[in-house]
């Protein structure tokens, strides 16, 4: 059995950034992922990201993720367990980790979860055919795999996942018919990279949805009609497209299903996506030994996800008796809040005030 | 509309544009970044400031009487929002971060469009190249194309012709 000081759960950039802080103020820390790489979300974003220019902005997604995955492996203080998944949690504080034929047992004194999100499904006929996709999926097989899973796409939801992969698509040298969004104006997009599939001659429908896909086995044409403001089907309206992949980019939702087993207190908070498990700003749980970070803490992005990994690392490690810089957790708390002043982070605001609200009644 | 689709309009264009005057005289940049991202990397690319932006989630300004050109923003910008424009006797020149590959080649004829990916005019292209410092940080390339200078404030993006 292995007794580190710290668990960390996922290696996206809040399971990372959670690691180095911990082991840079001194903790030991194991830090699994179920895949073979680490980064999470990042290892298939090709555009550049913002935020400060002085902490990274500016540099594309995946170089973001080589710099962190770099510092992690060359951290003495973290041993990293890559290609293992997390299956198991059990009240007396050990986890279980699948390794091919055996099971790696964990008892540390703390724990970050930051297992990321799963992608949201929605209803129409034939959604189970072949070449109906999530965004994440369309995204992994092309920017990871190098494998372009069909020729013509249309793309539903207009929030950023959708149109960036649009855009990324585009690159690949794909056939975008369009983006649509049930909305009646951008379901979350930035205007600037909305702006950017719009001059690529990617048309944005609004208040538009799908019906339904069709085809001989697999997708060959999807089938749309327009709604009016009380997202009511409006006849006349109908809309065919000749695409053999339908791309689902409808929002995504916390991947908290270890914790659910642990019975953390969770709570519906839909402008966080879903489920997701109470937390303090430290990212600590109703259990004092857990944290949660990053998108499993309710859905957001990356810079926040690193700056939550970091303030929950150091807290951790604070815990259990190691001299933290007590200047910098205050900065990193300080610069989370100053990134979600911006009215694109009221949603998220809202969402956190309410989950706060949500102890007192507790 | 920009607070519908992200496109903006010429209202919004305004409060960003150089003055016609400025156009003239040298190369300047401009922004066509409205909305409150917590985003900065334009500011601190610029050699000469001028850039500036109160706080992280503030729209950027930019001073273009200091701007001499250089293109520095238009490759550091995260949200490819921002082009520098130039009218010079007969022509129009309007410089863009291009991230598709192949590249155009110098000289090549191709269809400028504008916001929303309408054929506008033709286009070529005069110039094909990136700023080492920048191109380290963002590996963006600079596509510059040659249009008529009434479509300067239109184009924003090209089309390859297709190649038989
Ligand atoms: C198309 C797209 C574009 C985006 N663009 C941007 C952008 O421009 N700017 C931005 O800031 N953000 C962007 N984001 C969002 C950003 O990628 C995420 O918010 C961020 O990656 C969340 O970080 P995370 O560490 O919480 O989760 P993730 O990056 O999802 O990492 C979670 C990790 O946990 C692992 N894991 C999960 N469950 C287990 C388990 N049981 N056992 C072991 N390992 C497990 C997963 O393998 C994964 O590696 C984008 C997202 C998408 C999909
Ligand atoms: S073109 Fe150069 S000088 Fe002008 S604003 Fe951009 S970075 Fe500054
Ligand atoms: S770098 Fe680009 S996207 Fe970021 S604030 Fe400046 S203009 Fe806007």
């Amino acid at each position: 059995m292995k007794e580190p000081d710290v668990l960390v759960v996922g290696g996206g950039p809040a399971g990372m950034n959670a690691a180095l802080a911990a082991a840079e103020s001194g903790a030991s820390v194991v830090l699994v992922d179920r895949f073979a790489k680490l980064g999470g979300q990042l290892v298939k974003q090709t555009h550049k990201f913002f935020g400060w220019a002085d902490r990274g902005a500016g540099a594309r997604g995946i170089e973001l993720a080589q710099k962190w995955s770099h510092a992690v492996l060359a951290q003495p203080q973290v041993e990293t367990y890559l290609g293992k998944e997390m299956i198991g949690a059990y009240r007396d504080g050990i986890w279980l980790v699948a390794d091919q034929e055996k099971y790696i047992k964990i008892k540390p004194k703390r724990t970050v979860i930051a297992t990321g999100a799963s992608e949201k499904m929605i209803l129409f006929e034939n959604n189970d055919l072949p070449g109906v996709y999530g965004a994440g999926a369309v995204q992994t097989l092309m920017n990871s795999y190098g494998i372009l899973p069909g020729e013509h796409y249309l793309i539903v939801g207009s929030g950023n996942v959708g149109v960036i992969v649009a855009y990324q698509l585009l690159q690949a040298g794909a056939v975008v018919r369009a983006v649509i969004d049930v909305l009646p104006r951008l379901g979350g997009a930035y205007w600037v990279h909305a702006a950017k599939i719009q001059r690529a001659g990617i048309p944005i429908l609004l208040q538009r949805t799908i019906t339904g896909v069709y085809g001989n086995q697999k997708v060959e044409r999807a089938e749309t009609v327009g709604v009016d403001d009380k997202f009511r089907l409006i006849p006349g309206t109908e809309r065919t497209f000749r695409v053999d992949v339908v791309c689902l980019a409808v929002g995504l939702t916390p991947l908290s299903d270890l914790l659910f087993e642990l019975g953390i207190q969770e709570y519906y908070i839909p402008e966080l996506g879903g489920f997701v498990p109470w937390h303090d700003q430290t990212g600590r749980t109703n259990r004092k030994d857990l944290f949660v970070v990053g998108d499993v803490s309710g859905i957001e992005e990356a810079t926040t996800a690193s700056l939550q990994g970091r303030i929950a690392g150091l807290t951790a490690a604070s815990d259990l008796g190691y001299a933290v810089d007590e200047q910098m957790r205050r900065r990193l708390i300080e610069a989370l809040a100053e990134f979600r002043c911006s009215t694109l982070s009221q949603n998220v605001c809202s969402g956190l005030d309410r989950l706060a609200g949500k102890e007192a009644s507790q | 509309m920009i607070d519908i689709d992200g496109v903006p309009t010429e209202r919004d264009l305004k409060n960003s544009a150089p003055s016609e005057d400025r156009i003239r005289r040298k190369p300047v940049a401009l922004h066509e970044c409205y909305q409150d991202i917590p985003c900065d990397p334009c500011v601190y690319s610029c050699p000469v400031n001028a850039i500036t932006m109160k706080t992280l989630i503030s729209i950027p300004e930019i001073n273009h009487e200091k701007c001499t050109g250089c293109s520095a923003c238009v490759a550091a910008c995260p949200g490819i929002a921002i082009f520098m424009v130039e009218k010079k006797d007969e022509d129009g020149f309007v410089t863009l971060a291009y991230e598709f590959v192949p590249l155009p080649a110098v000289g090549e004829l191709v269809d400028g469009l504008d916001r929303r990916g309408c054929i506008v005019c033709e286009a070529s292209v005069s110039r094909v190249f990136s700023l080492p410092g920048i191109e380290k940080k963002t590996k963006t390339t600079l596509v510059r194309l040659r249009v008529p200078p009434e479509k300067v404030m239109e184009v924003r993006f090209f089309r390859r012709r297709v190649q038989a």
